[in-house]
Parts: C-alpha cells; structure tokens; sequence
C-alpha cells in the first residue's frame, strides 16, 4: 500500500473528506496476471444512494471485498468519512464501519436462522449467550421483514430467496451509516425487491449511505442518486442517474454504442411430436397436476411469483426433486424421477436455481465444471484428454464470451456473473433434447444476457425444447408460449404477443375468472 | 422494474420447504440415550455386576483418559479440521516429562533429573508446543491438516520412541501419579477430571461467542470472515487446547498404570474419531454437539464393558471393537436420521 499514515488519521485536514462517507483513490488489485482493479475511485457521499454498474468482470465485487476487509489492494487508499480504513486484522473495526450483503451467500447453513442474524454479535449476560433472547430478537427482525422462517430453523432449509433476505436484514441490523449490497436483487422476487427498496428509502431518509451493485439497470434508475460505471477495471464515469438514460448507461458499460437487442429471434417451432412432456406432475404443497407438451423448437416460459411452485416445478423435472406423481417425458421417453444422471441420459439439461448448491465445483477448473456432464465428448476410449476438454472449453468461453484468464482458472475465482455463464456452458454442453434454465440470467450483465439468449437461440435452432423459468420478463422474451402459475397450478397461459401488464396481473393472481 | 410483481401479501411470497430438520436438531443431541438405556439393560440382564456402583465407575474411570482425547477431536472437527497427532501426544507429552526427571539406568530417564514437580509443567508445555507447531503448520503456512496431524503423529510416536529407547518409564514421579491414582468424593479423580473438562467444553461450545465461533467457521469459513471472526486465531486456539486435552488425558494414564509406555496412546485415534461421529459431530465440521461426543464415547466404553462381563474371549476384543464402532455407527444413523457424510 502506498499508505503511510496510520488508522484514523485524517488525509485531509481541511476536512472535505468528512462530506464522503466513503473515499477510495487508485485502488489497483491484481490476482495473477488478471488485473481486477486498475487505478478505480470511488467517492460515495453522505446519505447518498450510489450505484456501481459494469459489465460481468468489470471489478465490481472485488472493490467490494476490498471496501469490506476482506482483502487489500495492491495499492490505493481507502477512506472512511475521512479516516484511514483500519487494518485488515481488525473485523471489529471493519464492521463497524461498513456494513454489507456480499454477492456471495454468506450464510452458515449448519447454524439456526437466528444465530446467522446474530454472529459474533449474539445476545449475551455477561460471557454468556442468551439463546432465548437471540431467538426472541431475530424472530421480530424476521417479522420486521415478514419473513415466513423461524428463527431456530437451520439455515440448510430455507430456499434461496428466504437466505438473500437473511442477509439483507442482517446487514441492515448493524446500523452501520454505510451500506454496500452486490447484487441483493438477483435472487430475490419481485416481492421481496419491493421490501428492500422501501427499507433503502428510509436509509436515504436517515442520511445513512449506500453502494448498490445491480444489472437490472431499471432498478438503479428506481432508488439510486448517483451512478458510477466500472469497465475493464476501471472507473468510466459517476454521474447523477437523473442525467442519464438506459442506453448512455449500457454503452458507458460496454464501451460500444447501439441498443442490445434482447428480443431472441424468430420462433423455430417444428412440426411433429413434442420433445418434452410433462403430465399431471404434482409435489405434495409445491405444485398440483401441472400438464404441458413442448414442441421440437419451442420455447416455453413458466412464470409466477415466488409461491407458485415455477421452481420446484423445473428442479422436478430436472430430476433435482422427486414428484410425488405424474411423468415427465423426453421424446416419447418416460424419465425416471427424482435422478439427475436419469434426466441427463435422457437429455436433458438444466440450469439450477442457486449455482453454488448445486451448479458449480467451486475449486475445480472452468474446464473440468464445464464438461463435467459430458465425459464422452472430451475422452477417447474412455480416457479423458486434458487436451480435448481445454479445446472444448475454449470454445464455450468463445461462445458465451466468459471472461476468464483461461480453461484452467478455478470456477470459485470467476466473477459471479462468469460463474453464471460456466453453469449455462455445462447445461448446453451436451446438445440436449430438452433445456431446463431456472433465472439463466441471474447476475448476468445487460450485454451477456444477449449472448446467452443467442446461444439458446441455436439450442432450439437445433429442435431442442426449451423451458424458461424465471420471475423477470426479459428472460422470458423469447419464449413462444408462457404459461403463469400461481400457488402451484396453472392459471394462464399467453402467446406470443404478450403484454407485461396481464403477464404481471396473472402472477399476482388477479385473472378474470 | 423488470420483475414481476408477486402473489399478494397473506401468501406466504416464498417457497415453503419442510420444516423437519428443525426437531432432529433438537434430538440430535439426545439421539444416543435409548441406544445407551438399551446397552445398559442388556447388561443388567446378562450380568448382575453390570449395575454396581463399582463397575459404573469403571466404565467411567476406563473411558476418562480417551473422553479428553475425544473432547480435544471434537472440538477441532467441529471447526472444520481434524486433529490424527492427538494419539501421539498423549503418549510424548508424559513420555517427555519422565525423561528429563527419571534417573538414567534402569528408569531409562535421561538422567538430566529435573525435580520432579516439573512433571506436570512439562508435559502441558509439551502439548501446547505440539498444538502451537500444528497451528504453524496448518494455519499459518497452510499446509493440509490431515497430512500434517499425520506426519505429526509419526514423528511424536518415533520421538518418545526414541527417548525411551522402546522402554516403558517406570518409577514416575508423585506429582505425575496423583491425578491418576487420588479418589475425590469417593471416586476417581480422573472421572472428576473429565466431567468437569466436558462441562466446561459444552458451555464453551454452546454458550460463548468463541464457541459459537468454532461452529460458524465449520460451517463455512468463508462466511465467518465476512461476519467479523478471526478464523486463523481460532482454529489456531482449538488445535492447542486440543493437544493440551490430549496431554492431560496422558498424564492421566500415566498416573493410573504408573508408567508410561512407548506405545501408550497407540491406536486410540480410531475409537476418537468414532466417538466423536457416533456422537453425531460431523466430519465436515460445523454440526454435532460436546454432549453428543461424550455420550459417544461411553457407549463405545458401555457395550465393551458389557462384552467382557458376557465373557467374551480377550482374543476376539479387536475383532468386536471394529464391530462395535460399525454397528455404533449404524445406530446413531438410525436414531439421528443424519446423514454423517454431511
Ligand atoms: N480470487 C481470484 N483469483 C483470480 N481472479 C480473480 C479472483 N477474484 C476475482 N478475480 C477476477 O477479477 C475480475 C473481476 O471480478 P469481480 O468479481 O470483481 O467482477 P464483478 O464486476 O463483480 O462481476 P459480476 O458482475 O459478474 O459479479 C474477474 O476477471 C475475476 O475472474
Ligand atoms: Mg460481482
């Protein structure tokens, strides 16, 4: 660090630092030969919503580690109202200071709800933790957010929307006068973005600052001030968000003028039997004698609010869950339930709802994650060839344009949005029959969505069936038919031509009886 | 906005999942006790001494030395690591000790003769340098933890092997007997020692941040870094009151047989770590309970005791005692519907 001073001391004596809650100058960090941050700034002003966009890879999340201690930089200096940040070694202080829901789950699955709101912090008397009382205020914190969890439940159960707001409320509960939250909305419906919104305007309202990382552009244009773009690594431009209009922000991102078209092409629909049907499925509590056929070619979207059962729907499917009854078929094929390596024999291939779960090998290659279900491509006589699977994951990163350093760099490494890319490789990676994508886009940039939409573009090209799954309409713009689910049945079902205003009122379960 | 809006308030809004892990964690603790009252009323019927008084506290007194042993592995498993040089320890640290006080000759000290109230000192000094050179090793230069207990097992073992020659010290000083060999309140002070050191372990662990701490960075170190713990420090911590537990439970051995042999210690590791997982603490770290441990270990203790009053052949114990662990480890899968791979 290029540093000399100590923490707490005031680099500026004239006191203009006080005005920014946060100040960080020439932050560079490297990891290897990838340079993650070069020369960045940033400057976040007291009680103001500031947010940070770029592209997958831009560096956003890494400047977050290092706002929160949890790494440092190679160089630069990190501010807060105008005091030297303190030494790594120093979480207390760090906390402190800055409070933050990662882009990564933080959460403890083997500890109870309540202690994963309370850690390292839990309610004592004297040296000793008071569990009743830990319980009794995380409860009223849950019910603050109307949560429905409990707070002895481990975290193991709850879904993936359930832990996002865990650590949005943990996080908001420090009472931290600085917040950073890397991508919240990500994983969260529709529902649960309105209760942290709400929760942000009343930080605004207290003067306590926040960095809000988002790739849903519309969002930032909702509830932030001021936006700054990263790309490449380094700071592009801040702005106040009012002086600017979606497509300034997206060619700000990727450097290129022109509108990202995220329409898909043409409907490919063949004639002839459908690839994937699904018939009388149901899951006890989940979902109910859901029926639907996919032709060869089509795309089909599945939408709802977070207690429709979408979710649980696709992972059956998948094989992820066993349904209760029903059959799924491939091409005429019934597929045995509840087991993925059944499902994938019978070709189909999926993307998960939460890729750390059950997507990704966090410490393997992009490579070996990559190919993982498709041994067959990628080995002669049953040998692997590192050579073959490197080619064959040289050709993904192309396709999908991952920013990587290459085959080799460890999945846990990539920027999460890169991770997202890795998993949606893998579920196309085999030519499937029938794709199964839960949220693909989750945590992908404006410009990536676009790719991956052309990449399912050729699956289907190819009469492959297609099921979209997912709570955000741009995902689900190339589908030819969306079906709308609500508390596990389905209740509509659109053509092509949809209007989001009825798309939205059939998922709030307003439908015309 | 690009998202949907959602099913109107009053619907819950989220996924509802079931809520059955929430009682088996409960129970989890308590899973051992019918397979316990199960073992003890075997006894009672094939054997009327079962129930003395007397050989209660034999089991109790047999499985006081190991329980400490068992309280140091899970401690360090449930923050995600594990501890193989434990074993060795028990038998170094004493080992070490008698050494530098016992005369040359026929004691085989050697022959330094330090005063013989050192013995205590020296042997916690011998663990917690065993427990300060695993924490070097692992956390600071991040070398893996499992071949390195390894290496140190085999290292430790060969050290009191070669300080003894392969001869057993006999002739300990009192200081080094007492613990070993003193009643308190009528029974041994050994069982006294090891109830108090699990009392003290399952308030720790249940009741304090730093016990709640080893949990959080088992469960995911990552996350306790980003929840403000100081991860290196406290795995470094558990792995030092690991091998001073493992001192203890030495010096302990050492007093109650009066010696300390070359081989002491060999071959506990095994029945630790069964302790430890049919006692329901995971390898993975992060899950199980001190309680859980101990009531892991005196069932494996309670079933030998009852084979040998039933009158089994010392020549078949090797055989049962891998068939207990097994048929242990069966059970408490059963009970405790957890899967122990997880
Ligand atoms: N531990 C690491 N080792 C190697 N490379 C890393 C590591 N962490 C980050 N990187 C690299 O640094 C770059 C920036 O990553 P970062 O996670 O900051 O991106 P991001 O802007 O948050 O992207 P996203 O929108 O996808 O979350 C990426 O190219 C990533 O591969
Ligand atoms: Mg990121």
């Amino acid at each position: 660090m290029m540093q000399t001073q100590k923490p707490g001391d005031r680099i500026f004596p004239d006191q203009t630092g006080e005005r920014y809650t946060l100040r960080a100058q020439n932050v560079t960090k490297r990891y290897g030969a990838t340079v993650a941050l070069n020369d960045a700034h940033l400057e976040v002003k007291k009680g103001e919503s500031h947010a940070l966009v770029g592209r997958n890879g831009a560096g956003k999340s890494t400047l977050v580690s290092i706002l929160t201690g949890l790494a440092s930089p190679d160089q630069g200096i990190v501010e807060f109202s105008g005091q030297i940040a303190p030494p790594l070694t120093d979480r207390e202080e760090w906390r402190r200071k800055v409070a933050c829901v990662y882009q990564k789950s933080t959460i403890i699955p083997t500890l109870s709800v309540a202690e994963n709101l309370y850690l390292n912090r839990q309610q004592r008397s004297g040296p000793t933790i008071s569990w009743r009382r830990m319980r009794r205020e995380a409860q009223e914190l849950l019910d603050s957010w109307s949560l429905p969890v409990k707070a002895a439940d481990l975290a193991d159960t709850l879904t993936v929307e359930q832990r996002q707001m865990v650590e949005i409320a943990r996080a908001l509960s420090f009472g931290a006068d600085f917040i950073i939250l890397d991508e919240p909305t990500a994983q969260l419906d529709g529902k649960g973005i309105d209760r942290l919104f709400t929760r942000m305007r009343a930080l605004q309202e207290g003067d306590i600052s926040t960095l809000f990382i988002s790739h849903h552009l519309a969002e930032i244009f909702e509830i932030c001030d001021t936006v700054t773009v990263f790309r490449d690594a380094r700071h592009i431009l801040t702005a106040p968000v009012a002086s600017m209009n979606h497509d300034e922000l997206v060619s700000a991102m990727t450097g290129e003028q022109g509108k990202v078209d995220l329409r898909g092409g043409a409907s490919t629909i063949r004639e002839g039997a459908p690839v994937l049907t699904v018939d009388k499925l149901s899951l006890d509590g989940l979902y109910d004698g859901v029926s639907f056929d996919v032709a060869p070619g089509e795309v089909l979207g599945v939408t709802g609010s977070g207690s429709s059962g979408r979710i649980a729907l696709a992972e059956s499917i998948a094989g992820l869950r066993k349904p209760s009854s029903g059959t799924v078929q491939v091409a005429g094929q019934a597929v045995k339930p509840g087991s993925v390596p059944d499902a994938l024999r019978a070709g189909i291939g999926f993307v998960p709802r939460d890729r750390h779960h059950e997507g990704l090998v966090e410490g393997l290659s992009l490579a070996e994650n990559i190919t993982m279900t498709v041994p067959s491509r990628i080995s002669r006589h049953g040998i692997i060839s590192n050579k073959r699977r490197d080619a064959f994951a040289q050709r993904m990163i192309d396709e999908l344009s991952i920013r990587a350093s290459g085959p080799e760099q460890v999945v846990g490494s990539l920027s999460g949005g890169n991770q997202q890319k890795v998993v949606m490789g893998r579920a196309i990676a085999d030519r499937p029959k029938a794709l199964v994508l839960m949220h693909p886009t989750a945590g992908v940039d404006v410009r990536s969505k676009a790719t991956l939409l052309e990449s399912i573009n050729s699956v289907r090209s190819d009469g492959a069936a297609v099921l979209i799954v997912s709570d955000e309409l741009d995902d689900l713009r190339p589908c030819d038919r969306l079906i709308v689910m609500v508390h596990g049945r389905i209740v509509k079902e659109f053509n092509r031509d949809w209007a989001d205003a009825d798309v939205v009122a059939a998922t709030e379960g307003i439908t015309e009886q | 906005m690009t998202q949907l809006q959602t099913a109107p308030a009053g619907t819950g809004g989220l996924d509802p999942r079931p809520r059955r892990h929430l009682q088996i964690a409960r129970l989890r603790d308590l899973a051992l006790i019918p397979a316990l009252i199960l073992v003890c009323a075997l006894g009672a019927i094939i054997s009327p001494v079962f129930l003395s008084p007397q050989n209660l506290i034999n089991i109790l007194q047999q499985q006081s030395e190991i329980s400490l042993v068992v309280l140091g592995q899970a401690i360090v498993m449930i923050a995600g690591r594990m501890d193989l040089s434990l074993e060795s320890t028990v038998g170094l640290a004493p080992g070490l000790a008698a050494w530098l006080i016992l005369p040359s000759g026929l004691a085989h000290g050697l022959g330094a003769e330090l005063p013989g109230w050192l013995a205590v000192p020296i042997t916690l000094l011998a663990g917690l340098i065993v427990g300060l050179l695993n924490g070097l090793l692992i956390v600071r230069f991040r070398l893996n933890g499992f071949i390195v207990t390894l290496g140190m097992l085999i290292t430790l073992r060969g050290l009191l092997n070669g300080i003894s020659g392969g001869q057993t010290f006999f002739g300990l000083p009192e200081s080094m007997t007492y613990l070993g060999s003193t009643r308190w309140l009528g029974a041994p002070a050994e069982i006294w020692v090891s109830l108090i050191l699990f009392a003290s372990g399952i308030f720790v662990l249940g009741y304090t941040r730093v016990g709640r701490s080893l949990y959080a960075i088992g469960g995911n170190a990552a996350a306790a870094k980003a929840g403000g713990i100081r991860v290196d420090r406290t795995v470094w911590v558990a792995l030092i009151v690991a091998s001073l537990l493992a001192a203890v439970a030495g010096i302990m051995l050492a007093g109650r047989l009066g010696s300390v042999a070359a081989v002491s210690g060999n071959g506990w590791i095994f029945t630790v770590f069964a302790a430890a997982v049919i006692g329901g603490i995971s390898l993975n770290g992060g899950r199980g309970t001190i309680f859980g441990a101990f009531t892991g270990i005196l069932l494996l203790f309670t079933v030998q005791n009852v084979l040998t009053l039933a009158g089994v052949s010392a020549s078949w114990i090797n055989f049962l005692n891998g068939a207990i662990i097994l048929g242990a480890l069966v059970i408490s899968r059963l009970a405790s519907g957890k899967d122990q791979n997880d």
